[in-house]
């Protein structure tokens, strides 16, 4: 288990508790692909050290050509991590560190399902790892900026990081270091940004069309 | 290099809950907010009275899990037996609108102006 997270064995203390009138938890997902710095990013910016916890799936066999067959299931066992930022006396933002390989989609529509929006968390030695998460994301119709990591690789310049990940234009892509948590605040107000914009223009519409 | 054609295959894996039906616990998402109404009982299930113990202020079901050391979907079950019982109340997430829409503008004007007041250093 990464080291940067927790889980069980008495960490409670560590977790200072929400206060009483806490009642709405808002959702954001940071994804990408392996050691892109989800983990540093949800930590810098979390009120708590980060937990990691576990969700199974059970997945029934798939393409079963004979019918005298017993279906075959098997059982994945994907770990995440989170941490989370208290807004105001109410508001709860929970973060998702969640990993963006092929085989953790199961995962996504779990932890997607009402979600704000999503960080694509890129290094731009390794834009192929994003890909996929990518697909995702525009396939649930699921708001979303790319937020490039600065591990000191080759620059690119934003338009070739456009390009190679095949990005809607009004994708906001931003630099970052996941270690600062100046840094990584900036992203989530630049993902909010986005989101805002959309959601007003949204609104909108629906004003104008009615 | 550059992203491939979208693979726009449905997928053809899904997802079965074994034993119980998901009924109920779906009620539960990773964030919403649970709250205990009762204290722990003598000879209760210890994962029932630990939850009852760590909800006494307001706990995501996600943050549940991870300090039962138990998948989310185990959690989800235990959540809606207690839930049943009257011994937890659930706050769960408002986002404006439903959901996988796009969240209501004045949620997210609030969301910003929180992450706006978060300091640069700790
Ligand atoms: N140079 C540099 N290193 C970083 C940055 N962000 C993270 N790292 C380092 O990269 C390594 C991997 O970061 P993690 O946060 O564990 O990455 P992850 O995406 O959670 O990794 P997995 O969960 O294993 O997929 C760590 O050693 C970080 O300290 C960054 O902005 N710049
Ligand atoms: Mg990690």
């Amino acid at each position: 288990m990464d080291s940067a997270t927790s889980h069980r064995n008495g960490e409670t203390d560590a977790r200072p508790p929400l206060g009483s009138k806490a009642a709405n938890g808002l959702k954001i997902v940071v994804v990408g692909g392996f050691g892109v710095g989800k983990t540093t990013m949800v930590k810098s910016v979390s009120d708590i050290r980060p937990l990691n916890t576990e969700e199974t799936m059970t997945r029934a066999g798939e393409g079963i050509d004979d019918p005298s067959q017993v279906e075959e299931k098997t059982t994945t066992t994907i770990a995440f991590d989170f941490g989370r930022i208290s807004l105001d006396a109410t508001t709860v933002l929970y973060l998702f560190g969640a990993p963006g390989q092929e085989r953790f989609w199961f995962l996504w529509d779990s932890l997607f399902r009402g979600t704000l929006g999503a960080v694509v968390l890129v290094d731009t030695r390794r834009l192929a790892d994003s890909w996929y998460a990518i697909d995702r994301l525009e396939q649930r119709g699921t708001p979303f900026i790319v937020a490039r990591n600065d591990f000191g690789g080759p620059r690119h310049s934003e338009t070739q990081v456009r390009e190679a990940l095949d990005l809607s234009e009004g994708v906001p892509v931003v630099e970052c270091d996941a270690r600062s948590r100046g840094s990584s605040r900036d992203v989530l107000v630049a993902l909010v940004d986005h989101l805002y914009t959309l959601a007003s223009s949204a609104a909108e519409a629906r004003r104008s069309s009615t | 290099m550059r992203r491939p054609g979208r693979d726009d295959d449905p997928d053809r894996l899904y997802t079965v809950t074994g034993g119980r039906s998901r009924s109920g616990s779906d009620t539960f998402d990773l964030v919403t907010l649970v709250v205990s109404e009762s204290e722990p009982v003598a000879g209760m299930q210890s994962e029932y009275a630990e939850i009852l113990r760590i909800c006494r202020s307001p706990t995501a079901v996600v943050e549940v899990a991870s300090l039962l050391g138990l998948p989310v979907s185990i959690v989800r079950i235990l959540l809606a037996d207690l839930h049943a019982q009257g011994r937890i109340t659930a706050r769960h997430p408002r986002t404006g609108e439903s959901a996988d829409e796009l969240p209501d503008p004045e949620i997210l004007k609030q969301v910003l102006v929180g992450l706006r007041n978060l300091t640069p250093e700790r």
